[in-house]
């Protein structure tokens, strides 16, 4: 007997992440260098390390406040207060999650009722679809494109929005482009959302991760704070991915309908990692520099390498990947990153697995050595010549 | 500048041309700067970092806290360079606290540290006392964990 028709349909009629197929062919072969990881190349700086350990030593083990530990949501507060002049409650405005995957399931839990539509700009992180059907919400992708430089912009998302339309979940930095938005670019979207009366959920896990340029946090635009769920955490910028620990930033309301859910499904974040978080935001700042103008120094090595190949690339100020166009070499983004990785053994995601408009597309993260890079560049080189004509 | 001084320190020996990508710098400006910090030997060297051990090679590290009286005029320098000259002087430094010069001294064997220490160091006028500690074994040099087994567990692709 079929066990699959037990299945919840709404979970039947989710399709399985586009990089899990890759990903089996690539975890089987050996000598691979891998650019297909949405991860830093760092290990968490020991300082950070060391302070759970000590954490634990003294007895850091039980259960934390449903909303995470106070002197956490503090420290977060005290950043977004220097950083970006956005005041947040430390009491009733900031959410400690299990990474900002948690987080978006927990804001479109919490607002979205069956039918709703949320707007989602494409390429995009893989997990925001899926997060909305699985909160009965309908996802409505809105295309970007590389004359854009993958920004979003308002004539995309006024061909997309209905009365249905309840959200505008953003991710910029943009995990896979590596496209920012300036300012300016935010203003014109915040403006959208108000015509509309959006709540806009923003993603901005790689906000540390931005060069050349200063981050412009969604809520510090005029009237956006309380309209604006932003969401962050220590994944990229601290190079503590598998401590999963996220937060949410919004009005009372919003982060305590997300508390609600997160109270019962998750309790809350393990307070080990919320111990090395707070560390993190106190003592972490200089580590984190470092770890960014390396980011910075390679960005500019992939883009030259890029460039050199032949391969249009806009340049990426933002996140750690690099989204070239491969379609001058007449192949879709999937048999690129196949033939690439048989035949010169380097990783990278197909483009597609982001979304439709990401076909054409492979992204590649420089969360990897200069040595490994330079070697990979090598190897994309001496492949894409056997296709380009 | 620090940014350069920061990349090669940690990549030593990446080419120019790279560099000059990396720093978006124009190469001959890069080479210029390059060769200004050498000559004003600001990069003073850049030594690879060796295992000797892993090597096979045999050594010998001391590490000889020294007393001396400070001379006339040259203070502490004069007797500092009769020790530095010598080439089995890895390094010395000045120090504040229970002695006066930290001296790195290496050598092939044991005993051939020893002989130095007896025969050279400790028989130089104003060379009070020395006290030679042997180095057993090294973990970490110039910033670098010598035996580093943290691993990249990262899996090939992820989101």
């Amino acid at each position: 007997m079929s066990w699959s028709s037990r299945i919840s349909p709404t979970v039947n009629a989710i399709p399985p992440s586009g990089i899990r197929r890759f990903f089996d062919i690539a975890a089987e072969m050996k000598g691979v260098i891998s650019l297909g990881v949405g991860e830093p190349d760092f290990i968490t700086p020991w300082h950070i390390r060391e302070s759970c350990i000590y954490g634990l030593q003294r007895g850091y083990t039980s259960y934390t406040s449903n909303y995470g530990l106070l002197e956490l949501r503090e420290e977060i507060s005290h950043k977004f207060a220097a950083e970006y002049s956005v005041q947040y409650n430390p009491c009733s405005e900031v959410l400690i999650t299990v990474g900002v995957s948690e987080a978006v399931d927990l804001a479109m839990r919490a607002l979205l009722s069956p039918g709703d539509e949320v707007l989602i700009p494409e390429p995009s992180y893989v997990s925001y679809k899926a997060c909305v059907s699985l909160a009965s919400g309908i996802p409505v992708p809105v295309p970007t494109f590389m004359k854009d430089e993958f920004r979003v912009t308002v004539d995309q998302l006024e061909k997309a929005v209905t009365n249905r339309t309840k959200i505008l979940l953003i991710g910029y930095p943009n995990n896979p482009t590596g496209a920012i938005m300036t300012r300016e670019d935010l203003s014109a979207i915040a403006a959208f959302a108000l015509k509309h009366d959006l709540i806009v959920i923003s993603d901005e896990i790689y906000a540390d991760l931005t060069y050349e340029n200063s981050h412009t946090c969604f809520a510090s635009l005029p009237g956006m704070r309380d309209r604006t769920i932003v969401l962050n955490g220590f994944s990229k910028a601290y190079a503590m991915t598998g401590w999963r620990i996220g937060y949410a930033l919004s009005n009372a309301d919003f982060i305590g309908a997300m508390m609600k859910i997160h109270q019962y499904t998750m309790l809350c974040a393990p307070i080990t990692a919320q111990v090395a978080a707070v560390e993190a935001l106190k003592r972490g700042k200089v580590n984190m520099q470092k770890m960014v103008n390396e980011y910075n120094h390679r960005r500019r090595l992939m883009l030259d390498g890029f460039q050199h190949m032949g391969l249009p690339c806009f340049e990426p100020k933002g996140a750690f990947y690099i989204f070239p166009s491969i379609e001058k070499t007449g192949l879709t983004s999937m048999q690129f990153a196949e033939e690439l990785l048989k035949a010169e053994k380097v990783a990278l995601v197909p483009g597609d697995a982001f979304g439709a408009s990401g076909e054409g597309f492979v992204r590649c993260s420089y969360a990897a050595s200069v040595e490994n890079l330079s070697a990979a560049l090598v190897r994309i080189e001496r492949f894409v010549q056997t296709k380009i004509k | 500048m620090k940014e350069l001084l920061e990349l090669l320190d940690k990549e030593p020996a990446l080419p120019l041309n790279k560099l000059a990508i990396m720093l978006d710098t124009p190469e001959d400006e890069l080479a210029q700067t390059i060769k200004r910090l050498e000559d004003e030997k600001i990069i003073i060297k850049r030594p690879a970092i060796i295992n000797w051990e892993k090597a096979g090679i045999d050594n010998v590290t001391a590490v000889i806290d020294v007393k001396i009286t400070p001379q006339r005029e040259s203070g502490f320098d004069f007797i500092a360079e009769r020790i530095y000259r010598f080439p089995e002087v890895h390094s010395v430094s000045l120090m504040s606290g229970a002695y006066d010069l930290l001296v790195i001294i290496q050598g092939q064997t044991l005993k051939e540290v020893a002989q130095f220490v007896s025969d050279k160091l400790a028989t130089i006028d104003g060379v009070i006392s020395t006290t030679t500690h042997f180095m057993l074994k090294k973990y970490k040099e110039a910033g670098v964990i010598i035996e580093d087994d943290e691993a990249d567990h990262r899996l090939v692709i992820t989101p």
